[in-house]
């Protein structure tokens, strides 16, 4: 189910490097999307999601998609709680969007985008 | 004190129980909390909600070999491990042997973005998870209504706990729900409304400055329970709750005899002491020897070679100890051969159940054949006189079904009457010696009597209590025309009339000298008069042979000169008369 490779420790250290040196327009975007199984709310957020990553971020996030379901310790090590959840790793700090994405408006909030819209 | 859940009375068939292993809760709940279903325990911050929780998987885990979940909301798993380890629970072990699980759920508010419709199946999938990791059979989730300050959507929540717990009874597994009680309700957000067989309250109330914590049963469906606030404690080795369902008076008697220390008051008894498992009660007035009596009682204990479990209200251990030790009475090899074993606190640092619960506890700890407490009466002033008449009742029962003998001594103040204690129990003992003070003569001496005693012929008599280096003595005490006499008057009395008997007994003495000696005298005197009469009797004799010869004589020359005149042969046998003499003089 994962979209894309997990980040690796370096990208990750990269990110926050440039994160400390201001540059927030290209902030790179780290995102996991934690679902369970192929329910209709699941697919629904991750085509939200997948939408609003090529609309306002081509190029700069990497987004994963961790089924609970089959990776369970990582829903413990995550803390998640509530399906689906966005987590989203950097820029900081860390947020977690609790459910199916589909208000908009507290998604870009979450996402910290809105200034941008 | 735990049953298994297999184990069936007619009172609980039909519904499967999970003991706790918890001291006194398996005994309320008829067995334990219902098998496979949540149980709901709330109460207000402090009141021991999670301890409770956590004993239950722990003992679960150690004592019924079933593996357990521990679901924190509040609390790490190193800080719980850090909290329970000075009860002994080492969690990092259980888990280790993979018997626990622990998994903390942070729910942080300032993270939480919500953006729509969600469910809590990250939850259900994490209580699965660990569930299975372990093989569980017993969940714990504390607190859960932490959700509901991180997560807004109230509607989605109480949905999901029910589907919650809807989710733990299809999985079988025992669980317990910890919730913060609500302003005038049981849990600040409903929680009962869907944990509905067996509600659990935990209180913990200060009264007078003195806190007690307690425990109720709300709701325990499809069973019975005791229904009324117990009483609970939490110390070095986790809750313990006391139980009065075990109160009744279906207590076995014992017909057997037990010293009661000292060989006169033995006699006293009937002559063999106090039944064992009866309920002795000693009380009088300050200074009348209770503690020592109970000391004496103590000794004989431990002689017998069993434990005496002794509670001090007023008095250190090296108090008492040195106390005794001035009366004779050395109670310190017993402490260190470990049968004695004192308990002092001041009845004022709890409440009276925390003082029951206390006693409960160091009862099934150092199971002692003998109690004794010293003095009861002292712990009316925790409580009102009725708590601590029930409470002491509750004891007293609690000492009889243990088949414990207790000996409870209680101070009468000099204005009350004196076949009266501070609290009402001369009813509920089965043994009571009054100890009082007699004044006579300018001193105050004590005398004992035994006031009742159930079963058994007691003396009906007073005795003297002498504290001597030896210990107690009874003396029996002088009954004269003046009354009861003790102390220097009774010593006074009797050495009074000691005088006179011993002079009684020289008279005697003197009259039979006398009768002796005139008897002497007497006989002497027939001697003397006997010896007389035969010197008279010889001398007697001597004239009347005397007489005779001359006679003889006489014939004999009359003959010659018949013989030689030539005359007529005279006839011989005609006698010549006999001359009368005289009677022997007498020389007296």
């Amino acid at each position: 189910m994962t979209d894309e490779l997990n980040p690796t420790d370096s990208s990750t250290t990269a990110a926050f490097e440039k994160l400390m040196a201001g540059t927030a327009a290209d902030d790179r975007y780290v995102l996991r999307l934690y679902i369970t199984g192929m329910t209709p709310r699941s697919t629904e957020a991750f085509a939200t999601i997948k939408a609003l990553c090529e609309q306002r971020l081509q190029g700069r996030y990497e987004l994963e998609v961790i089924d609970i379901y089959q990776h369970p310790q990582l829903a413990i090590d995550e803390q998640i709680i509530a399906v689906p959840t966005l987590v989203k790793l950097l820029p900081a700090p860390l947020r977690r969007l609790v459910g199916d994405l589909s208000n908009v408006e507290r998604v870009l909030l979450g996402l910290d985008l809105r200034r941008k819209s | 004190m735990t049953k298994t859940a297999n184990q069936t009375t007619p009172a609980n068939r039909g519904l499967a129980k999970t003991p706790t292993g918890i001291q006194g809760l398996d005994e309320i709940t008829g067995g334990g909390l219902p098998r496979g279903r949540p149980t709901l325990v709330c109460g207000s911050a402090g009141c021991g909600k999670t301890l409770l929780a956590m004993e239950f998987l722990v003992r679960g885990i150690t004592q019924f070999g079933e593996p357990g979940v521990f679901m924190a909301f509040e609390e790490t798993a190193a800080e719980l491990t850090q909290n329970v380890r000075s009860l002994g629970f080492d969690l990092d072990d259980l888990i280790e042997q993979k018997k626990l699980a622990i998994d903390f759920v942070r729910v942080e508010r300032n993270e939480i973005e919500e953006t729509g419709e969600y469910d809590l199946e990250g939850l259900f999938v994490r209580l699965n998870y660990a569930i299975d990791s372990v093989g569980a059979k017993r969940v714990v989730l504390d607190t859960l209504e932490t959700l509901f300050s991180g997560l807004s959507n109230a509607a989605i929540l109480r949905g999901e706990l029910r589907r919650l717990f809807r989710w733990l009874k299809d999985k079988g597994v025992t669980a317990v729900i910890t919730a913060e009680r609500g302003d005038g309700t049981l849990t600040r957000h409903g929680l009962e409304e869907y944990v509905s067989d067996c509600v659990i309250l935990l209180d913990h109330r200060v009264t007078d400055q003195v806190s007690t914590r307690r425990l109720r049963i709300v709701k325990y469906r499809g069973t019975t329970h005791g229904t009324n606030e117990y009483p609970f404690l939490i110390d070095e080795d986790g809750i313990s709750v006391l139980p009065v369902t075990s109160l009744g008076l279906q207590h076995e008697v014992s017909n057997e005899r037990i010293s009661s220390g000292i060989p006169r008051l033995d006699s006293m008894l009937g002559g063999e002491g106090y039944y064992r498992s009866s309920t002795v009660l000693v009380s009088g007035t300050a200074g009348s020897g209770k503690t020592s009596l109970a000391a004496h009682f103590a000794i004989a204990a431990c002689q017998r070679g069993e434990r005496c479990l002794y509670f001090s209200f007023e008095e250190s251990p090296g108090q008492l100890l040195r106390n005794m030790r001035s009366i004779g009475i050395d109670l310190a090899p017993w402490v260190a051969q470990g049968l004695l074993h004192f308990h002092s606190s001041r009845a004022a640092i709890h409440g009276l159940e925390m003082h029951l619960a206390t006693i409960h506890k160091l009862v099934r700890d150092f199971q002692p054949r003998v109690v004794i407490m010293d003095p009861v009466g002292c712990l009316t002033a925790v409580g009102t006189r009725r708590d601590a008449d029930v409470m002491l009742t509750r004891l007293i029962d609690f000492l009889k079904m243990q088949e414990i003998t207790a000996l409870l001594t209680s101070l009468t103040s000099g204005d009350e009457s004196l076949e009266q204690t501070n609290t009402d129990i001369s009813s509920l003992v089965d043994t009571w010696l009054l100890l009082r003070d007699l004044e006579l003569g300018g001193e105050r001496n004590r005398v004992i009597n035994v006031l009742k005693s159930r079963g058994m012929a007691h003396s009906n008599q007073l005795r003297e209590f002498l504290l001597t280096n030896q210990g107690v003595e009874l003396q029996d005490v002088f009954l004269g025309a003046e009354g009861v006499l003790t102390g220097s008057a009774r010593m006074v009395r009797e050495s009074t009339e000691k005088a006179a008997s011993l002079l009684r007994r020289q008279e005697v003495e003197l009259k039979q000298r006398e009768r002796v000696l005139k008897r002497e005298a007497l006989e002497a005197r027939i001697i003397v008069l006997q010896k007389e009469f035969e010197a008279e009797e010889e001398v007697a004799k001597r004239d009347i042979d005397q007489e005779q010869s001359r006679e003889e004589t006489h014939r004999q020359d009359r003959d010659r000169m018949g013989i030689s005149r030539q005359g007529d042969k005279v006839l011989q046998d005609v006698e010549p008369p006999i001359r009368n003499h005289k009677p022997p003089r007498s020389r007296t």
